[in-house]
């Protein structure tokens, strides 16, 4: 593969994100640390609620406010915190070195302009052009992402356009300035299997020829394995294990992963039964003192109810927050919320 | 030995007229969702229609629903030709074919309590005495994996999984031969989805229910499904029985699906096969097959004439020019 892993361009460490709702605070992300180098995938894979949309807001300070905030941590773009940068210096930062594909073209395009001025209207806020030269880079644009006949389609307007190429149009967005990292948050999921697999493909393409750092969202263990070099697992609002793609996938440690993997049917061999985790997530807004997971886990005992686990390493780079792994291995660093 | 299905479609086409005009309004065309289509479902098995979006799987659904009527071709539940009955007849029919939809945020009123959801069959279609109502509700709800005293519920205090047990309760009430399962697990979570398929699955074990499974994942009908059909813009490609498919995918689409499909595991590469172009409008199907235009081993004839379904080996049938 032609794509090379680089320095580290984006590093988050002890994130918090919180919101603040009448039920209570609830802890979206709730300690998060991680680490993204030049031309790397990682994936953030997680059910609905673990937050890990959340955590992809948290870094370019797109929170819904007033409610979420972010209480903690810091996020270090090639050496810059961009906590604390103000909301102007913020405005130049996101398209041009970090910026997002969202899940639902249907909703992230405006459907009152045309496509070329929707991608000009974010090349303009980093590039002052002339008009021409404007209209000519967001031709490029469509060009990058092999939208048939770009001249005539920067003219058309979202409804005239299909699923597959709205969503290459919001991928043509984000990367029309050049960022240095793409936060692609579910970007398949309102796409057709054939069309999805185009578009992983034009992503994959586009990676290799920019060496860009992609961090991708998904509840689907099979984007990550198809697209991702890392892999992060989100459980109510932490990081419970982390890895290289292969050391996840063939030794899965933290019983969450575990379950997960083996609950989803697999299209090349036919299983008699799923394993199925019982129960549900616990509620943001009362997590139990010890491991989340614990009131799902079938190997809980005491300890798990009372303690959060530190994360102990399970081999090179891979990291997971399980008392089980505790004789095993030294724990890395504690790393548990603190009250 | 080889029982009478419980459901046989024949020829089934759906086709929906396109206007232009608003009140004196002209057809100008036909939108052909389902053009021709057979199939049939032994009792107590899984036929999954598989395909991607306008393929006509939702349609399809729908005229056995009787939601629709075909423009032409004949539904048998049971025997019965679907579309010609009325009266009492077509009270039991609406007993004995229920739905479970996709969406369990939409597919509940969320002003009725569980137990009338889950009541509403056999209060609407068959006069069941009160108590005995109280007691099958209490019974079936048990079977889903609910708690009885959660009939006084509204469905917004349960979360999505357990939503789409109330909706398979609802749809199981009745005792019905035939559930048309559309998209059953694909807005839940990944946890929540095996809870469910392996709910549906021994549901149709203990009560010998048959399902027509609509889906777009490929791994889904795997788990759940005896057999399968392929459907592209409103025509079935291929059929067979799940493991024959699985094994032995024929038609280039099939192929291509199935190269399309995410790996489980980063180490399987699968050969890749990525269909240039998208769907092209039902409206208007490309003339002879109508894969050709996005096929990788189009031939001449392909664009000309329209291959039939020829069976290649037992329980599989393929419409392509290749063999």
């Amino acid at each position: 593969m032609p794509r090379q892993i680089g320095d580290v361009v984006l590093r988050v460490e002890d994130l918090h994100t919180y919101c603040f709702t009448r039920w209570g605070v609830v802890r979206a992300v709730d300690g998060v640390s991680f680490s993204l180098r030049q031309g790397e995938a990682l994936g953030i894979v997680g059910e609905s609620g673990c937050g890990k949309t959340m955590t992809a807001l948290s870094l370019l300070r797109l929170v819904p406010r007033p409610a979420a905030r972010i209480v903690r941590g810091r996020i270090l773009l090639e050496g810059d915190n961009l906590l604390e940068k103000t909301e102007r210096e913020m405005r130049a930062i996101r398209g041009r070195r970090i910026s997002m594909i969202l899940q639902d073209p249907q909703t992230s395009l405006n459907p009152v302009f045309t496509v070329g001025n929707q991608l000009i209207e974010a090349i303009k806020i980093h590039h002052k052009d002339g008009r021409r030269s404007l209209v000519r880079r967001a031709i490029d644009g469509l060009k990058q992402v092999r939208v048939a006949a770009p001249e005539r389609r920067v003219q058309d307007y979202p409804h005239q356009m299909s699923g597959g190429m709205k969503q290459r149009v919001v991928g043509a967005i984000a990367i029309s300035c050049e960022p240095r990292v793409i936060i692609a948050d579910e970007p398949t999921t309102s796409l057709d299997v054939t069309i999805q697999a185009q578009y992983l493909r034009l992503l994959r393409e586009i990676q290799e020829a920019t060496n860009l750092a992609v961090i991708f969202i998904t509840h689907d263990f099979g984007i990550v394995a198809k697209m991702c070099d890392r892999v992060m697992v989100m459980y109510a609002g932490r990081v419970v294990e982390s890895g290289d793609v292969r050391d996840i996938f063939n030794r899965p440690s933290h019983p969450y992963t575990q379950a997960l993997l083996s609950s989803v049917p697999t299209m090349d061999e036919r299983v008699e039964r799923l394993y199925s985790i019982a129960g549900q997530p616990p509620a943001l807004w009362d997590l139990p003192a010890g491991c989340r997971f614990a009131a799902r886990c079938p190997h809980a005992d005491e300890r798990c109810r009372r303690d959060y686990p530190p994360s102990f390493t399970a081999g090179e780079g891979h990291t997971a927050d399980c008392w089980r792994l505790e004789d095993a291995c030294e724990p890395s660093q504690f790393s548990g919320p603190r009250a | 030995m080889r029982a009478e299905p419980i459901l046989r479609a024949e020829g089934l086409k759906k086709h929906f007229p396109v206007t232009e005009g608003l009140l004196w309004s002209t057809v100008v065309g036909w939108v052909k969702a389902v053009d021709g289509i057979s199939f049939s479902i032994p009792q107590g098995q899984t036929l999954a229609l598989v395909g991607e979006s306008g393929c006509g799987k939702t349609t399809t659904a729908k005229l056995i629903l009787r939601l629709e009527e075909p423009t032409s071709g004949q539904v048998f539940v049971d025997g019965k030709n679907v579309h010609a009955l009325s009266g009492d007849v077509l009270k039991e029919y609406r007993t004995i074919v229920q739905a479970v939809f996709q969406d369990p945020w939409s597919s509940l009123s969320p002003r009725m309590r569980v137990r009338e959801i889950v009541a509403e069959p056999l209060v609407v279609n068959r006069r069941v005495a009160a108590a005995e109502v109280e007691s099958r509700v209490a019974e079936i709800l048990g079977r889903v994996g609910l708690r009885p005293e959660q009939a006084n519920l509204y469905p917004h205090e349960f979360s999505g999984g357990q939503r789409q047990r109330i909706a398979v309760a609802s749809a199981l009430v009745s005792d019905p031969k035939l559930i048309v399962l559309d998209e059953p697990v694909s807005a839940l979570d990944v946890s929540i989805r095996a809870q469910i398929m392996n709910l549906l699955v021994d549901l149709q074990k203990q009560y010998g229910v048959s399902y027509l499974l609509i889906a777009h994942h490929l791994a889904t009908t795997r788990f759940m499904a005896h057999e399968v059909a392929v459907m592209y813009l409103g025509k079935i490609m291929e059929r067979a029985k799940t493991e024959e498919l699985f094994k032995n995918p024929s038609h280039p689409y099939t192929k291509a699906l199935f190269s399309a499909a995410l790996p489980a595991h980063p180490d399987i590469v699968r050969e890749e096969m990525i269909l240039s172009g998208e769907v092209p409008s039902p409206i208007d199907p490309p003339s002879g097959c109508r894969f050709h235009p996005r096929c990788p081993f189009v031939m001449p004839r392909c664009a000309e004439v329209e291959p039939q379904e020829k069976a290649i080996a037992a329980d599989h049938v393929v419409a392509c020019h290749l063999y």
